[in-house]
């Protein structure tokens, strides 16, 4: 699995001002989800959510939640953990991520916020430095009761198993597309900027069940639902 | 990308505005402006080099660059697939390009109809 500095190298390496932004490749997948469907129950009979969206910006799901009259907050985790401002060295002088000034300048809400947390695959691709602070901070600012969906691989499909946006299209229908990332790398002599393209988020480990369970400690109920693709579901109640 | 109309009141890609800006007419921002914005019966729109730290007060806007700062739209927001922004959004109708980037709220306020 990669570590800090082989990610940060891949996406920063010969790039000045780095502004390194999710695109999207066009092919969706379709994929029906049980702790989808299962949540979908809560914000149909209910009125005036608070749902907070943790994967890239999607339209989609603005949409469907705002036409139910939900309000819906939308933060990119991912995109927002590979600011270089995050990398520092450690006692041991090798490169590692500020948890604390990245907890500063993201999920800054107060707490018990929200009814419904969307973190999709987060968890399996967000740095390990992260991944306790976060959902610690997740379990702050969700709601006594309010539930949290993340998605888990079963296997380590390796380094190149592709990191997905999700967009809901259904009760418990997703659209999953591969995100690669968009890194503005220079402005050309005609003042055009020059785009690159790089691979996506790498997955960064595999949790099991008892890694999950553990993860999740702190919240009172934890469910698994285990699809035919190789993803755990959980859906996990504060 | 949407070229400014002809007519529109706009700010240039090498203008720097820092404080209060209103007006009475729409408005195309290609530069830096840093303060408030408030547009009230009229449109915004921050042109693919806009660079925008403010709070929006406007009739519609558009974005194509970035925005920093909360989006009080009493008809619509447009987030065009550039555009990058920090900061809730209130609103009537909102639609958003595939490839926007949003880090905020999204509020839809709906006014009854009689």
């Amino acid at each position: 699995m990669s570590s800090v500095s082989q990610n940060f190298m891949k996406f920063f390496r010969g790039s000045s001002g780095p502004e390194t932004t999710p695109a999207q490749s066009s092919q969706k997948l379709t994929r029906r989800s049980s702790g989808l469907g299962e949540l979908s129950r809560t914000w149909e009979s209910a009125e005036g959510l608070c749902i907070l969206d943790l994967g890239s910006t999607s339209p989609n799901n603005i949409r469907h939640f705002t036409e139910r009259g939900h309000r819906i907050y939308s933060e990119d985790l991912l995109t927002a953990s590979t600011d270089p401002e995050l990398l520092i060295k450690d006692e041991e002088g090798n490169v590692a991520l500020d948890s604390r000034k990245f907890l500063a300048d993201n999920l800054v809400y107060p707490a018990a916020q929200f009814d419904v947390i969307f973190c999709w695959n987060l968890p399996d691709y967000l740095d390990e430095s992260l991944v306790k602070p976060v959902v610690g901070r997740l379990w702050s600012v969700l709601k006594p009761g309010g539930m949290l969906l993340a998605f888990f691989h079963t296997r380590d499909a390796g380094p190149d198993s592709p990191c997905h946006r999700f967009h809901i299209v259904g009760g418990d229908t997703l659209e999953m597309q591969k995100i690669v990332l968009r890194r503005e790398a220079r402005r050309g002599p005609t003042g055009a900027v020059h785009t690159a393209l790089t691979d996506g988020f790498q997955l960064q480990r595999v949790f099991n069940n008892r890694h999950i369970e553990n993860l999740f400690r702190d919240f009172a109920s934890i469910k698994f639902f285990l699809a035919r693709d190789n993803i755990r579901e959980v859906l996990v109640v504060r | 990308m949407s070229a400014p109309a002809s007519g529109l009141a706009q700010i240039g890609k090498s203008v720097f505005i820092k404080g209060e800006l209103s007006g009475s007419e729409d408005l195309y921002v290609d530069g830096h402006v840093e303060g408030s914005i408030a547009l009230k019966g009229n449109s915004l729109t921050v042109g693919p080099n806009g660079q925008v730290k403010a709070s929006v007060d406007a009739k519609g806007v558009v974005v194509q660059g970035k925005l920093d700062g909360n989006i009080q739209a009493s008809d619509r927001v447009e987030l065009r697939k550039s555009a990058v922004v920090n900061g809730d959004i209130s609103t009537q109708r909102i639609s958003i390009e595939e490839g926007a980037f949003l880090k905020g709220k999204v509020d839809i306020h709906r006014t009854d109809t009689k």
